[in-house]
């Protein structure tokens, strides 16, 4: 537990100077649900912060809120001091259904932000076959989403998100709609792009030993109404061999513990 | 119209990124489809043999007439003055059909105006408002090309109108969360994404269109086309009335197989070859 820094308050946390995130006391409430409820949460610049909770527990919500898809019935939140009033330049969307276009080539569909952008074709299509093959999809440049399999077609969200070049990245749970062995690959790939983008990412999921092998920081969020429970900053060395990660003590430690605390929400 | 469209399988798990199918005699549909014209016509002479009525005519004499009106020129001229409002009024129903049937999906207000007026005719039996356009509009083209219109555009206005709402909002939300415009998310995801339902509304108010058409000629006045089954069919000329006939039905198949080429070609080049 020693590698584990816990904080137990909910409250903002550590780093005000630095945070590019700035999410204060955001409520949501859909019908009768309340899906999030005075949430307050710093989300330091560069690092990859996940948002990890059972279902039900809004953390897809809090992200979209981030993203300016959804608005939140009260609370702001700020990007580099700048109040989000919808989507914005400085964030991108990875979604959980990768929303390609069915009609569209990988190149089309990883240029289409640039494109939205009216950035000239030539310029665009140089970027996207950048990003293609920065994310391990060089060569599929011209087929189409139903060519390729799951875990590529997710790629190819992911390459979307990288050739806006925005400072924020947001991933809605990226991975839920991969299989197993392609997700761990796509998490050690992952971990091999954040150390050549020097990005925020912004991460939901629902896996804890996903949350613990990628993430720098995590918050766990609790259900009904959703707030946040705990902010965990597992010190992983994720420098050497990624399957390493997975055999770490502290990686153990920090999944079981997490596990320990969110068992109590899950009936 | 046979498509060759298969169900969009996972290339199973991992990577496997084209897969080429063993070729079979169900993957030759140009084969299959010439096979199928064929037993058609056989069938067609053998109950023109029999004979089914006196007024049955086998195929191959419909065919020996069919040629007989090409070169005696009564085809050609008749099917100049038919293309006329047909073409004037299948134009007119598409760009109008698809332009309000696009209204009526993004607004509430053109849905509730507009819509039900559409449900209606396409409920109607329309022919019965044939004589009511001669009553108002004559028996000159603006008659006829309201005709087809009448026909045309109610099932392409309702097909454009349900592509549109029922559009992936996923891939909305996409084009909004990268900063796509309003303008941008019509042309660039709604449209293509609602094309293939726009497109069957219409093959269906182009087929609809020439339903329209030759309905104007017979009921209204006796021109092009309908005048042609018209004379014939009071000389008791059946080869001649038939191969008509049969000849405006294979320009309507041509007009539908053409137009789902445009679709493939244009919107969804993801199902070219497919």
């Amino acid at each position: 537990m020693g590698a584990t820094a816990l904080r137990n308050k909910p409250a903002p946390v550590s780093a005000p100077n630095d945070a590019i995130v700035e999410v204060r006391g955001i409520c949501k409430t859909y019908g009768n649900v309340e899906a999030l409820r005075g949430v307050d949460l710093d989300f330091p610049r560069g690092k990859l912060t996940s948002l990890l909770g059972p279902s039900g527990c809004g953390k897809t919500t809090l992200l979209k809120i981030i993203a300016g898809l959804i608005e939140a019935d009260a609370g702001t939140v700020t990007i580099d001091g700048k109040p989000v009033k919808g989507p914005g330049p400085e964030r991108a969307f990875v979604f959980q259904d990768f929303a390609l276009m069915p009609w569209a080539t990988v190149l089309r569909n990883v240029a289409f932000g640039l494109e939205l952008r009216r950035r000239a074709r030539a310029e665009r299509e140089e970027i996207a076959r950048r990003y293609i093959a920065q994310v391990g999809l060089a060569g599929f440049e011209d087929k189409y989403p139903h060519e390729l399999s799951g875990g590529m077609r997710q790629r190819v969200g992911l390459a979307r998100a990288l050739s806006v070049d925005a400072e924020v990245l947001l991933l809605d749970e990226p991975f839920s709609a991969v299989d197993e062995q392609n997700r761990r690959k796509f998490q050690e790939d992952l971990i091999r792009l954040r150390t050549q983008e020097n990005k925020t990412f912004i991460f939901v999921t629902h896996s804890i030993e996903e949350a613990v092998y990628i993430s720098d920081r995590i918050v766990l969020l609790s259900p009904r109404p959703g707030r946040v429970s705990r902010i965990i900053e597992p010190e992983i060395d994720r420098s050497g061999d990624p399957d390493r990660i997975h055999r770490d003590k502290h990686y153990l430690d920090t999944v079981e513990e997490i596990w320990q605390g969110l068992k109590q929400y899950v009936e | 119209m046979a498509t060759n469209i298969r169900l969009e399988g996972e290339a199973g798990g991992l990577a496997l990124p084209l897969r080429r199918d063993a070729v079979g005699w169900q993957d030759r549909p140009i084969l299959l489809r010439l096979i199928s014209i064929a037993l058609f016509a056989a069938i067609w002479e053998i109950a023109g043999l029999i004979p089914v009525s006196f007024a049955f005519p086998t195929f191959s004499d419909t065919l020996v007439a069919f040629f007989g009106l090409l070169a005696d020129g009564s085809l050609p001229s008749a099917y100049l003055s038919t293309l006329q409002p047909l073409v004037v009024g299948v134009v007119l129903s598409a760009f109008l059909g698809v332009g309000i049937g696009t209204i009526c999906g993004l607004s509430r207000t053109g849905e509730w105006l507009i819509v039900p007026v559409f449900i209606v005719l396409q409920s109607a039996p329309v022919a019965a408002f044939i004589p009511l356009v001669t009553f108002v509009y004559g028996i000159g083209m603006t008659a006829k090309v309201l005709a087809v219109m009448i026909l045309a555009l109610p099932v392409i206005v309702l097909n454009t109108y349900k592509a549109v709402r029922n559009v992936n909002g996923s891939l909305l939300s996409m084009c909004r969360s990268f900063l796509g415009t309003r303008w941008q998310s019509i042309s660039k995801i709604i449209l293509p994404d609602a094309s293939p339902v726009i497109f069957a509304g219409l093959r269906l108010g182009v087929a609809a269109g020439f339903v329209g058409v030759v309905l104007a000629e017979l009921l209204i006045t006796p021109t092009g086309i309908g005048d042609v089954i018209t004379f014939h069919r009071s000389r008791a000329d059946y080869a001649e009335m038939y191969a008509t006939i049969a000849s405006i039905i294979a320009l309507s198949t041509l007009t539908l197989v053409f137009l789902q080429w445009v679709e493939v070609r244009v919107f969804r080049p993801e199902k070219r070859g497919r």
